[in-house]
Formats: C-alpha cells, sequence, structure tokens
C-alpha cells in the first residue's frame, strides 16, 4: 500500500469566483509544485474545464477526478465526482437542464469561460453557474450514485452552502461517500453526532487561486491511484483507507 | 390563537397535517436557513420558510412548532407531506413572499 496525496476540491478559470490565472496548465503545474498525486476538478454547476485538466494530468503522472461542486436547490453545496467521461458527459447534461435561466454578469460575478491549453477562451457560459439548479440534495445524490459517482457534501462545518447550514443535519436517507470538512472543523464533535456515524471525512483546498492547491488534502492509503481505489479507500475496504 | 383561525382569517392553503390543525400559535419565526432555526425558533411559534426538504418537519417535531408557511407557492415534497401528517403538524401555503406573508401573521397574532 503506498499513500497518495489527495486534493479533491479546486475550481478552475471557469468558475466566476475562480481566479483567471487558473488555467489547466497552471493547475496541474501548481498540483505538482504541491506534491498532489491526485486531485479533483469540480466548477460550480460545471464540469466543461474537466476533460483537458484530465488529459493534462494523464502525461503530467497526476490522477484528474472530473466533476462539479453542485448547488442544490436548498444552496447546499456537494462534490460530484465521476470515473468515466460517459458518465461527465450525462451529468453535465443534466446540469444544463436543471441550472436556471438567468444570465452572469461578469461585472459582479466574474469570468465564466473554458479556456485550451494555449490559455485561449474555446467557451462562454452564459448562464450564472453559482445558481442553485432546480433539484434537491437527495435527488442530486440518485442520481450521481445512479452515473457511479461519488457524492460528497462540502465544506460541512462552513456557516453557508453547507449542508448544516441550510438543512441542519444529515438527512437520514441521503447516501454520502465521505464528508468534506474546512481546516476549521472539530471532527471528534462531529463525530458525536448520530448523523455522522460512520462517516469519513476528507479535506481538501477549495482553491480558487493556485498558490491555494493543496494547501489542504487528505492522504489516501491505496494499491494504486485509481477512482476504484478511492472509493474503497473511502469505504475503508481491503486495506484501503483515508487519513486528514 | 389557532393555526385554523390563521388558516382562515389569512386564505392559507394547507397541504398536509390537517389533525394539528387546532394546535395553538404563540409567535412566529421567519428564516430559511434550517440551522437558524433549530438554534432559535420557540416551541409553538408559526415558521414562515421557503425550503421544502423533508429536514424541515424533522427540526417542526424536534423544536415543537405549530405549523409550516411555505412561501411563494412553493409545495411540500411527497416525504415532507408524509412526514407532516405522522407528526400532525401542519404545512401551510401561501402565493405571498416570506416579507408580505410574515407582516401580515406578526398582525394576525397582535390581536
Amino acid at each position: 500500500m503506498k499513500t497518495y496525496r489527495a486534493d479533491l476540491h479546486i475550481h478552475s478559470v471557469l468558475s466566476p469566483c475562480g481566479d483567471l490565472d487558473m488555467s489547466p496548465v497552471t493547475i496541474i503545474e501548481k498540483a505538482q509544485e504541491a506534491h498532489l498525486d491526485i486531485i479533483g476538478i469540480t466548477d460550480h454547476n460545471s464540469t466543461r474545464q474537466c476533460p483537458l485538466i484530465k488529459s493534462l494530468g494523464q502525461k503530467a503522472g497526476i490522477l484528474v477526478l472530473c466533476g462539479a461542486e453542485v448547488t442544490s436547490h436548498e444552496e447546499v453545496h456537494c462534490l460530484a465526482l465521476f470515473e468515466n467521461d460517459k458518465e461527465l458527459l450525462l451529468f453535465q447534461n443534466y446540469l444544463d437542464l436543471h441550472l436556471p435561466n438567468f444570465p452572469n454578469n461578469t461585472e459582479l460575478f466574474g469570468y465564466q469561460v473554458v479556456v485550451d491549453e494555449n490559455d485561449f477562451i474555446i467557451y462562454e457560459e452564459e448562464k450564472l453557474l453559482i445558481s442553485a439548479i432546480n433539484q434537491n440534495i437527495n435527488e442530486i445524490e440518485k442520481m450521481v450514485h445512479s452515473l457511479n459517482g461519488l457524492f460528497i457534501p462540502a465544506h460541512i462545518d462552513k456557516l453557508s452552502n453547507s449542508l448544516l447550514s441550510q438543512l441542519g443535519f444529515i438527512p437520514s436517507d441521503l447516501i454520502v461517500d465521505a464528508i468534506e470538512v474546512t481546516s476549521h472543523a472539530d471532527i471528534g464533535k462531529l463525530q458525536k453526532r448520530p448523523d455522522f456515524q460512520n462517516k469519513g471525512f476528507i479535506r481538501n483546498s477549495d482553491a480558487h487561486y493556485p498558490g491555494q492547491i493543496g494547501s489542504a488534502f487528505t492522504l489516501f492509503e491505496l494499491e494504486s491511484p485509481s477512482f476504484q481505489e478511492i472509493l474503497l479507500a473511502l469505504k475503508n475496504q481491503n486495506n484501503r483507507r483515508i487519513c486528514i | 390563537m389557532k393555526v385554523c383561525d390563521l388558516v382562515n382569517k389569512l386564505n392559507l392553503q394547507v397541504y398536509a397535517g390537517e389533525k394539528g390543525l387546532s394546535r395553538e400559535i404563540t409567535g412566529g419565526y421567519t428564516s430559511d436557513l434550517l440551522s437558524d432555526v433549530m438554534g432559535n425558533a420557540e416551541q409553538g411559534e408559526i415558521w414562515v420558510t421557503l425550503q421544502t426538504h423533508k429536514n424541515t418537519m424533522a427540526i417542526a417535531s424536534l423544536k415543537d412548532l405549530a405549523a409550516i408557511v411555505l412561501v411563494k407557492g412553493n409545495q411540500p415534497e411527497a416525504d415532507t407531506a408524509k412526514m407532516s401528517n405522522e407528526e400532525e403538524i401542519p404545512i401551510l401555503g401561501t402565493t405571498l413572499s416570506s416579507f408580505e406573508i410574515t407582516g401580515r401573521i406578526f398582525e394576525a397574532l397582535k390581536l
């Protein structure tokens, strides 16, 4: 078993709040500098910058999990991560279907662009990506799991846009693959709550700027870096485990 | 004032939890953050919100609230309505915004 360093919550230039320097090339460079083995690309309600980062990651020896940070109808932020391009595309269709048709205002919110490996803009998203989609958290979880993805409530201890701030506690029928906490979280206290029993915790940077990549991370003990191995570690099976 | 009196006075919809219409209302609380309601709503209050998730009913039950009022024409999700019937805490509805219905409930409870 080897230990791999993972930061599964990184925004790119596509997120309106993401820095314009967060290009695919820069993200991979900074991930290497931060000694990350595995990263997750999770822009707000869009997966469109993921494929290029994944292919750059392959060349650089970094496993890139593709997905999004989805805003539920209750305004809960949740990470959704997928293994294959096919499922990622189906999830993108689902996001396009359910994201409200509210236009972005670049002066207020920032640019929402997909860039290529030379940093040329190849797509601009017109709809505001930080809107809540027209699906509740349980519906999103079911969709993610129907596509064999990972469903992880984001920064659960934050006072805004977290599962706890918006809904008070983890619904008993919600299936989560892990819980993301911030670096300020009191994990011992959370673990005493009945709704947190048998839940695995991960920590990520939620990076919006290049310098933040890898500033928080989770160690995975795996046989090799792969989506399926990560799944085993989150379930604490076959000697795979997570450590924060 | 009882929940049923408020329903008649303000012409509210009753979506679920009819058996709880005789609950007494002691005050009100308006918030869409369930963590806030858990911490700050008081027993017997009527809760004005746009949230429709099942967790709202769990919190209404935990805090022993009189009823929930959904604003802007929002309707409870099926499992939320089911729990309302089980807990006998009514879910009411209005097409008004939180601002308007809160003002009207506030006036009604003063009388």
